[in-house]
């Protein structure tokens, strides 16, 4: 029998054995929530992703057909044994209903199919016999068209750009390759640039209204510095549909505001200060606030006053001291403050759609457009995807110079 | 000596921050030029709020601040040409050393070559020529101290304000730069005022020591005669060790008193701020001043003392006796060749000169 000597084992192995516990007691600890973050949060985002390029449903449709047109060449027509399996498939899509699913989706990438599929479909039962090829184009042209087929190759596949490329104003020509849409249908481009002017907008706005606040709160008293706390945080305590609404109150035409200037003789005329941008700007200033506050005031109690107090002895004024000392001090906090801001105003939704117009919806309202009225889940996930990839990309460029240790509020 | 000679007066100064209470009540202090004048005293004894005050940080409530014959009440901070190094030495975290320095000089508009040429000879004056490029952030407790000390400098201001520079340092570093900051004062001959509540540093560093306590000045006097000398009960108490002894005067010959002890042993003492028979005294004596089996002589007196404590401290013995019933009566016996040698419990005769032995108000 040998005893093992305790140098046998090594240091390192020693270490993870001591700490082992440790790591079990980390991971229980984290457990529950990243259980729940992982069902209820990233699968859903990632479901919700996979639903931009998603195609899989047109094969499950039209299954002859996405086998035959396999050995189609995209140069003239497919053969016999293609029309024969699409005339199979509609014959069974028809009795089966799901016939104006696939014309729906068809008629996204070329407008025109939705009504040729339907019409095909009623009458698909009278032919029996071929050739069908020639049977089909009689009854309808456009089945003799190349570029019908070009779109069906393209619709039948697993996967599909089509969404994401419309999400940014591209799409498929006939020859299947990308380019812009038509300026007249082009919108989604400048919706996208719209928003992040508006997040842009808001996040100055915040700044300018934010900066004194947590500058007064970092160098007030506690009494005070916990009373404006509390009026900051008052914000969070109302329902964010109740905030919105009670700003259409005080901006409406006979609103508190304008009843006030009407009263006072200042304007004759109501001024139209809801249902426009000036209703967007002034209501998500209102919510976004305290995020720009907050971490401010927590990067602003750390400087200490000694340090514009240096400056001013040193022969500062006291406004090259503010700029010089100060104010790079407070680099970290604005940014922090400012990517809060910005990112959660990129994919507001609530406050735009109702105190805003029609020209001041932001991507989140058609998302929302998509999934509640056109029921087509693919075009909002894939607004969802360019929105979650502008949010990364800003993310990725300015999270690493705003440290996330100021990202705490308060 | 006319007024212009004083660089600093402060005349009935008065702070109150609540409206109720003052913090300093009725400051009078006269700081010469050239000289390094420490304020010392306890925490919230109002030194630092003088401080602040001179510098322009805060406004007196009443009285007047004259600097070089003139008021400064109205002078924004950035005007009185005054330098300052603060106890957490300030030094802007996002320039680096030589941009920290240049920063006094660049709002005063000094050209670049003269900019560089300033900055470089006062870093060269506490030795961190090779540290001009680094950040705040690299460098160590002293060096930071140095650097903050050439920034209040760089600018050749005539008046350097010191608020605890030192209280972040750890004892060796301290003293190290505790001649350090004397020697630069000694060498450029500016007037510094320094604010700090260690006596020992105070002692080291100062031409004069005002010492602080509940808002007013107790004493102002050179290191030696603060020591020797102290005027009243706090200072005696607060300055190095000071042994007690409580007792009632019984008559007085010119400054001298005969003092009757709790146990009815008299001493005489020298009269500092009493003058009554039948006053109540304080007497304050020196440990090292306390002499044991003494040979007799005219000016020294015997008092009964029983050893209750030895501490071997190296170079003396320090003993705690008990003496007029005060039983923390502390002799400290030189660790000489000739030294008494004590046992516990024995019984010795104390003296002093009369001289040594203050009589002060309780």
């Amino acid at each position: 029998m040998v005893f093992r000597s305790d140098e046998g084992v090594g240091l390192r192995k020693k270490l993870l054995r001591a700490e082992r516990r440790k790591k079990f007691e980390a991971l229980g600890l984290i457990a529950p929530l990243l259980l729940v973050m992982l069902v209820f949060y990233f699968v859903p985002i990632a479901m919700m992703l996979f639903r931009s390029i998603d195609n899989s449903q047109m094969a499950r449709i039209l299954p002859q057909t996405s086998e035959a047109i396999q050995t189609w060449s995209g140069e003239g027509l497919p053969d016999e044994a293609t029309y024969a399996a699409i005339l199979g498939d509609m014959k069974i899509a028809y009795e089966e209903k799901t016939l104006a699913k696939a014309g729906r989706r068809l008629n996204f990438d070329l407008v025109g199919y939705h009504s040729l599929l339907l019409k095909t479909g009623r009458k698909v039962e009278q032919i029996v016999e071929p050739p069908y090829k020639e049977t089909l184009i009689a009854l309808d042209k456009k089945w003799g068209d190349v570029r019908y087929w070009t779109v069906m190759e393209r619709g039948l596949k697993d996967t599909t750009m089509m969404y994401l490329l419309a999400a940014v104003d591209l799409r498929y020509d006939d020859d299947n390759k990308i380019v812009k849409v038509p300026e007249q249908e082009a919108i989604y481009i400048s919706i996208i640039s719209r928003t992040v002017y508006i997040s842009l907008s808001i996040t100055i706005l915040t700044l300018i209204l934010g900066f004194p606040v947590a500058y007064y709160m970092a160098n007030a008293k506690p009494r005070t510095r916990n009373l404006l706390m509390i009026v900051l945080l008052l914000v969070f305590w109302t329902s964010l549909l109740v905030r919105t609404l009670s700003w259409i109150l005080v901006l409406q035409n006979n609103g508190v505001v304008n009843n006030l200037l009407m009263f006072s003789g200042i304007i004759s005329q109501p001024l139209d200060l809801v249902f426009n941008r000036f209703g967007v700007y002034v209501a998500m200033t209102h919510v976004l606030l305290p995020f720009m506050v907050l971490p401010l005031y927590s990067v602003m109690r750390a400087i200490p006053s000694d340090y514009v107090r240096a400056a001013r002895s040193l022969g500062a004024k006291s406004i090259t001291a503010f700029i010089r000392v100060y104010l790079p001090q407070t680099l970290p906090g604005i940014g922090a403050g400012a990517l809060m801001v910005f990112i959660q105003a990129l994919g507001y939704y609530i406050t735009p759609a109702l105190v805003g117009g029609p020209r001041d919806q932001m991507v989140s309202y058609f998302v929302a457009f998509f999934v509640n009225e056109q029921v087509n889940w693919s075009m909002a996930s894939a607004l969802g995807v360019t929105l979650l990839i502008l949010t990364g990309s800003l993310y990725l460029i300015f999270g690493k110079r705003v440290n996330i240790a100021n990202m705490k509020l308060g | 000596m006319s007024n212009k000679d004083y660089h600093v007066r402060f005349k009935n100064v008065q702070k109150s921050y609540d409206g109720k209470t003052l913090v300093v009540k009725d400051l009078n202090l006269d700081i010469e030029k050239g000289k390094f004048v420490t304020m010392l005293g306890p925490s919230g004894s109002g030194k630092t709020t003088c401080l602040m005050m001179l510098a322009g940080f805060e406004s007196t409530t009443h009285g007047e601040i004259v600097l070089n014959g003139k008021p400064i009440n109205k002078i924004p901070p950035h005007k009185r040409g005054i330098g300052m190094v603060f106890q957490n030495y300030a030094l802007f975290p996002h320039m680096s050393v030589a941009q920290n320095l240049a920063f006094p000089l660049e709002v005063r508009k000094f050209g670049k070559a003269e900019v560089e040429e300033m900055v470089k000879s006062a870093l060269d004056m506490v030795q961190m020529g090779a540290f001009i490029d680094r950040y705040p952030g690299q460098l160590s407790g002293g060096q930071k101290q140095r650097i903050a000390l050439s920034r209040a400098l760089v600018f050749k201001p005539e008046l350097v304000l010191m608020d605890e520079p030192l209280g972040a340092l750890d004892k060796q570093l301290r003293e190290q730069m505790q001649y350090e900051i004397k020697h630069i004062h000694e060498q450029l001959g500016v007037s510094v005022v320094y604010v700090t509540h260690d006596q020992a540093e105070a002692l080291t560093m100062s031409d004069q020591i005002a010492v602080f306590n509940d808002g007013i000045i107790q004493q102002l006097a050179s290191p030696a005669d603060l020591y020797e000398r102290p005027e009243n009960s706090f200072i005696a108490q607060f300055i190095g060790e000071n042994n007690q002894l409580e007792g009632v005067i019984e008559k007085t010959n010119k400054n001298i008193a005969q003092v009757k002890l709790k146990n009815g042993e008299k001493v005489s003492a020298l009269m500092v701020d009493v003058k009554d028979k039948g006053e109540k005294t304080l007497l304050s004596i020196r440990p090292e001043r306390v002499v044991i089996n003494p040979k007799a002589s005219k000016n020294s007196q015997a008092l009964e003392g029983k050893v209750l404590e030895l501490i071997y401290l190296g170079d003396h013995i320090r003993c705690r006796m008990m003496v007029a019933q005060n039983d923390q009566f502390i002799v400290k016996v030189p660790n000489s060749s000739f030294h008494a040698q004590l046992k516990e419990g024995e019984s010795v005769k104390l003296s002093w000169d009369k001289n040594d032995c203050r009589a002060l108000k309780p």
